[in-house]
């Protein structure tokens, strides 16, 4: 459906924010494209939509490419971050302006305005201005006007930033079932990696002008490519080495700056003496752990215990890092610790991520 | 409540005029300004200051009695001394806002005439004693106009011969009076054949012939200007303006003295002037036969009093003969009209809202 | 405060101790009104003396003129007895004979036979001699009959239309002023009539002002528009340098930017000059572009505009870009989302600006004045005319008043089509 070949992007003619940029979209996909602020994700959406022309490069749409196609001849629905909803035009007339545009009768812009409404559960609000209405009710609009004229491509660029946490978190999942029972493709951009992991098909993580990861989101926070990828989704812990030596199982083992000796999986170092990073998720480590034979223990003191009801964060020192976050779940037969207390922790090989050193 | 109202007013109408000091000892001379104010300055205010030590203080104004009027009215006084012109000097004297001055107690011309038989007929008023005679010509510059020169008002007039624009005042005086000469009528008939209606039409019927050539000035200073930038090939002027860009600044502008309509300039004392026993002194003084004929020296204007003509020497770089420059001299008077303030004095209002109206077309 | 309202009655709430909660409310809150009072005191003051005072003078003297009552007091009460019929009687004749006796004596200011002149003067233009000199020799007049003995003075005494004129000026209010500013009098028996169409002037002026005034605002939009779009869309630094250059004639003497548009526009002047170099025109051919209604809108638009500009450009800031956009991805054209989407937006800019604009060019009056010429002088020039040249106040004042009562009418109607809470100034 869009296809980004080869896609670069300068503004100054110095830097680049997009690099090289590569990206298959599916038919009825649902693709996030998540980084942080000026990682390049929202500069890839505007090239998307028309609003930015690429430096270098070919994107197409159906197989055609569009670089030379202006905005509005594109078809392509989007969303933005502030809902662009027209202040001087009604709801109704906000939604029919997409219809009008393309010529569409009186009665049959009235119809699927009538209908579009119904689907994002505002039958009553097409005579009021966007001023008069909620937060929540002008995503719904915006959304509402994108999807009116049935295109088969829909952009959203942060469409649910300025609502608070409780109508965002539902939103996504009204957003989720449109895409879901419309099937139209989405490509949605985000810097709230929740967001992408609940919504998206897929997730392209963006940093550098240059995409780092794309997968599905069990994927990307599972199995991280690489060290951004792994800080940026989701809490992990860092605990810095040096490669000893790889083994065929793809275990490496690794020489911690304390001394101590880890295995853990090699993901992106390939050679014997390489600085790396081990990644390893909070919810992975244990306290005490039943031995086996892949399982890597430490030991670490408790400087801080956190309640959070379902388990207690616990903050450690482990092998000279202070900040060593352990999740130690609420559940009937956990380790009672107490601040001060030295434990042994550890996991499974296999958890433990080695990655690109990034500081290195 | 009237008297409130129209105390508030005045003092906002007074804007900017600033109260100047009343000091003892000194006295606020209001004038026209320029070329024109310098010459009084040379030949009243200096030798005043050094016979009485009164120190002046010298205001330039753009004529008319509306701030006298407004100061008058509010109580509030600034000015000792006005130069006025004759219809400003008879409506304000009317209206009451000029001191009367009894012309008996003027000095004897240095012949020994009395005053009232030494100053030219028409010259001495209730309220307004006259220093100078003016005169509006037209004028042209030599170097622009051809072989042909115009001599007559008619010429003026006659933009087939000489195609160019022409400078008018911008009002209904005296351009009445040009358009009539222009138009046949002999300059000492004008007034009487202007008491016709239909004279109106007709003058106002000439000048339409040149409405299409026309560039409009308001202030004295502007027609020498107007010729001086080629933007006119002629125009009327106040002659001692075009005197001293001849005389001062070398231009080669040309007076043409047929059909010119003359007038007097003033002093005038505003009821309850600061200093009032100062400036009847100074207004004596001023129009001594002396100082008038001094005056001339400076500007080309023609001194009031009979007595001072013989006494009119050169012009200060000591070339130039005065004499034949005044519009008083006996050539220049051929075909001359004094202005009638009488006349104007009645139609003026109507006629400015008929010249307006007739500009606006 | 709340915590003191009885709760669940809406009615007459009370504090604790009884007292009515908006007394308390109102005891509360006098301490900090009076001291708003105070701040916004000078302003009020100033704005009473220096505006409504003013602006209730000027409409007061426009129908205020006591002259006749003033100079003649006994004859303005026995004329209003005549019935206009013939000529006064013999009786009335004396007493007029009399008060001008009285009124020459006097020369009291604003009392003078001389202002009586002046006022039956713009009734009866032409008349003003005749008061005058009869003036100077009503004293001679010792005995009747009286009549006569005027008529002897000045034929001019047997015309009704003067009597009639006496009669109608001897009261202190008038509407002659507003009849000669909308260019009426009063004829020979006393009934309203237009007056000479030569001698009409300030109807057709009044309308000229207003149709320029139209035009000049209509220039400053089409000028403003696009520069304030670059000014609200161009990067900080660029935008920054081309609000100087706009803001830059603001802060130069409104009579250095006229005089500079003289040097400019003027036959010798520098745009003439450029043309008759490049031979575009001949040397005989150079155009007069000032003194004129040319002048009058290229000067005045060069100094409205800033006026235009701010209000835009103050609009046109708070329109962010993604509505264009939003309409570009709807489908719409660049001129389609420009007309339907940015256009209205700006709307109350463009509002509050040609109301500024055309408010400011139905006053303006010293760049008329200087480069006007004949055909370019607007109504305030006029008004200017007769506050300092003719002093005729009352005029002056009627004018002005009717040029207020323009301006109050065009607020109003913009009011009813825009609503001025939606008018941004900047």
């Amino acid at each position: 459906m869009v296809r980004f070949q080869n896609v670069q992007k300068s503004y100054d003619g110095e830097t680049l924010v997009v690099k090289d940029l590569n990206l298959d979209i599916a038919t009825g996909e649902f693709v996030t494209m998540l980084g942080p602020s000026g990682s390049g994700k929202t500069t890839t959406l505007m090239m998307l939509a028309g609003f930015e022309p690429a430096t270098h490069g070919e994107i197409y749409l159906n197989g055609n490419p569009i670089n030379n196609v202006p905005p509005h001849k594109r078809g392509i629905g989007m969303v933005f971050q502030n809902y662009a909803l027209f202040p001087h035009m009604s709801v109704a007339e906000n939604l029919a302006f997409p219809l009008a545009v393309r010529g569409m009768t009186k009665s049959e812009q009235e119809d699927k305005v009538k209908r579009v409404l119904e689907m994002v559960e505002l039958p009553e609000f097409g005579g009021r201005r966007p001023a008069q209405l909620s937060g929540g009710q002008q995503q719904r609009v915006a959304v509402a006007r994108a999807l009116v004229f049935e295109p088969d491509l829909v952009l959203m660029d942060e469409p649910l930033g300025a609502l608070d946490k409780q109508l965002r978190e539902q939103m996504q999942y009204e957003i989720k079932h449109i895409h879901e029972s419309l099937g139209v493709t989405v490509v949605y951009v985000t810097h709230d990696q929740s967001e992408a992991l609940t919504m998206s098909d897929r997730v392209a993580v963006f940093e550098d002008g240059i995409i780092q990861q794309l997968s599905s989101p069990e994927e990307l926070y599972e199995r991280p490519k690489n060290s951004f990828v792994a800080q940026f989704i989701g809490e992990n812990n860092k605990l810095r080495g040096t490669v000893q030596e790889i083994g065929k199982d793809k275990l490496a083992t690794v020489k911690l700056d304390s001394g101590d000796m880890v295995k853990a999986l090699a993901v992106n170092v390939s050679s014997k003496g390489e600085r790396t990073l081990l990644s390893v998720r909070p919810e992975r480590v244990a306290i005490e752990p039943k031995k086996t034979p892949n399982t890597v223990t430490l030991t670490g003191r408790v400087e801080e215990l956190i309640y959070l009801g379902d388990h207690i964060r616990t903050r450690m020192s482990v092998a000279g890092h202070p900040d060593f976050i352990v999740k130690v779940p609420n559940n009937a037969e956990h380790h009672e610790l107490t601040q001060g207390q030295t434990t042994t922790l550890g996991w499974q090989a296999e958890d433990c991520r080695a990655l690109d050193d990034l500081a290195a | 409540m009237k008297k409130f109202l129209t105390t508030s007013l005045s003092v906002l109408a007074l804007g900017a005029v600033s109260t100047a000091a009343s000091a003892e000892g000194s006295l606020t001379a209001v004038s026209w300004g320029g070329a024109y104010t310098k010459s009084q300055v040379k030949a009243y205010h200096e030798p005043f200051t050094a016979k009485t030590g009164i120190k002046i203080n010298s205001v330039d104004y753009s004529g008319g009695i509306a701030e006298v009027k407004a100061q008058v009215e509010a109580g509030n006084v600034s000015w000792d001394i006005v130069d006025v012109e004759l219809s400003d000097a008879v409506r304000g004297c009317d209206e009451g806002i000029f001191e009367k001055i009894d012309a008996s107690t003027l000095p004897a011309g240095a012949d020994g005439k009395p005053a009232q038989e030494d100053f030219l007929p028409g010259t001495l008023h209730e309220c307004a004693v006259a220093n100078i005679v003016w005169s509006t010509i037209y004028a042209y510059d030599d170097t622009k106009i051809g072989d042909k020169k115009p001599t007559t008002m008619a010429d003026f007039f006659d933009t087939k011969t000489w195609e160019g624009k022409r400078g008018l005042r911008k009002g209904p005086k005296p351009n009445l009076e040009f358009a009539l000469i222009a138009d046949g009528v002999a300059a000492a008939d004008v007034y009487e054949e202007l008491a016709k209606p239909e004279s109106i039409d007709r003058a106002f019927a000439k000048l339409d012939t040149i409405k299409a050539s026309a560039v409009w000035w308001e202030a004295g200073a502007q027609p020498p200007q107007l010729l001086a930038d080629g933007e006119v090939l002629m125009t009327t002027a106040y002659n001692g303006r075009i005197f001293n860009a001849v005389a001062a600044e070398n231009k080669p502008f040309v007076i043409v003295w047929d059909g010119q309509v003359w007038d007097i300039d003033l002093w005038a004392i505003p009821k309850g002037a600061p200093n009032m026993d100062k400036a009847m002194e100074f207004l004596k003084f001023s129009t001594e036969t002396q100082q008038l004929a001094n005056q001339a020296k400076y500007i080309a204007y023609g001194p009031a009093r009979m007595s001072s003509a013989p006494l009119v020497g050169k012009y200060e770089d000591g070339k130039i003969d005065m004499g034949p420059q005044m519009p008083t001299a006996a050539a220049n008077l051929a075909n001359a009209v004094q202005n009638d303030f009488e006349w104007w004095a009645d139609n003026q209002d109507a006629l400015n809202e008929r010249f307006n109206a007739w500009l606006a077309q | 405060m709340t915590d003191v309202a009885a709760p669940g009655a809406p009615e007459n709430i009370t504090t604790s101790d009884g007292v009515p909660l908006k007394v308390s409310l109102a005891r509360a809150t006098r301490r900090q009104r009076m001291q708003a009072l105070l701040l916004v005191l000078p302003l009020l003051l100033f704005l009473l003396v220096a505006f409504v005072l003013p602006i209730g003078e000027m409409l007061f003297r426009s129908i205020y003129s006591p002259i006749g009552p003033d100079v003649l007091p006994n004859f303005s009460k026995v004329i209003q007895e005549w019935d206009g019929e013939d000529l006064p009687p013999e009786s009335t004749f004396e007493v007029f004979v009399k008060d001008m006796t009285a009124a020459r004596e006097s020369n009291e200011i604003g009392k003078t036979v001389g202002n009586l002149a002046t006022r039956v003067n713009y009734e009866i233009p032409g008349s003003r001699g005749l008061f005058t000199k009869s003036a100077r020799k009503v004293k001679n007049i010792t005995e009747g009959p009286y009549k006569e003995a005027l008529i002897g003075l000045d034929k001019r005494w047997e015309d009704q239309h003067i009597w009639r004129t006496l009669q109608r000026i001897s009261s202190n209010y008038t509407m002659s002023f507003y009849l000669a500013a909308t260019d009426r009098k009063y004829d020979e028996n006393n009934d309203i009539v237009m007056a000479d169409p030569l001698y009409q002037i300030y109807l057709p002026i009044m309308g000229k002002t207003l149709w320029l005034s139209a035009l000049i605002t209509f220039i400053c939009l089409l000028v403003a528009y696009p520069v304030s779009y670059l000014l609200a869309t161009l990067p900080l630094r660029t935008s920054n340098l081309l609000m100087i250059m706009v803001l830059l004639p603001f802060w130069t003497s409104l009579l250095v930017r006229t005089t500079a548009w003289i040097a400019m526009l003027q036959t010798e002047g520098i745009v003439n000059n450029i043309l008759v170099f490049t031979r575009v025109i001949s040397e005989e051919s150079r155009i007069q572009m000032i003194y004129n209604q040319t002048g009058t809108i290229v000067a005045m638009v060069h100094i409205l505009l800033p006026f235009m500009i701010l209000p835009l450009y103050s609009v046109m800031k708070t329109i962010p870009p993604y509505y264009m956009r939003a309409a570009r991805s709807l489908g719409a054209t660049g001129t389609y989302s420009f007309v339907k989407v940015y256009f209205p937006q700006t709307i109350p800019g463009i509002a509050a600006g040609t109301l500024l604009v055309f408010i400011l060019a139905i006053g303006y009056y010293i760049t008329p004045a200087l480069v006007g010429g004949s055909d370019g002088l607007l109504i305030s020039n006029l008004i200017a005319d007769h506050i300092k040249k003719t002093l005729n106040w009352s005029l002056g004042s009627a004018l002005g008043a009717i040029l207020l009562a323009i301006v109050l009418i065009f607020y109003w109607i913009y009011n009813k089509l825009v609503g001025v809470d939606n008018l941004k100034f900047g």
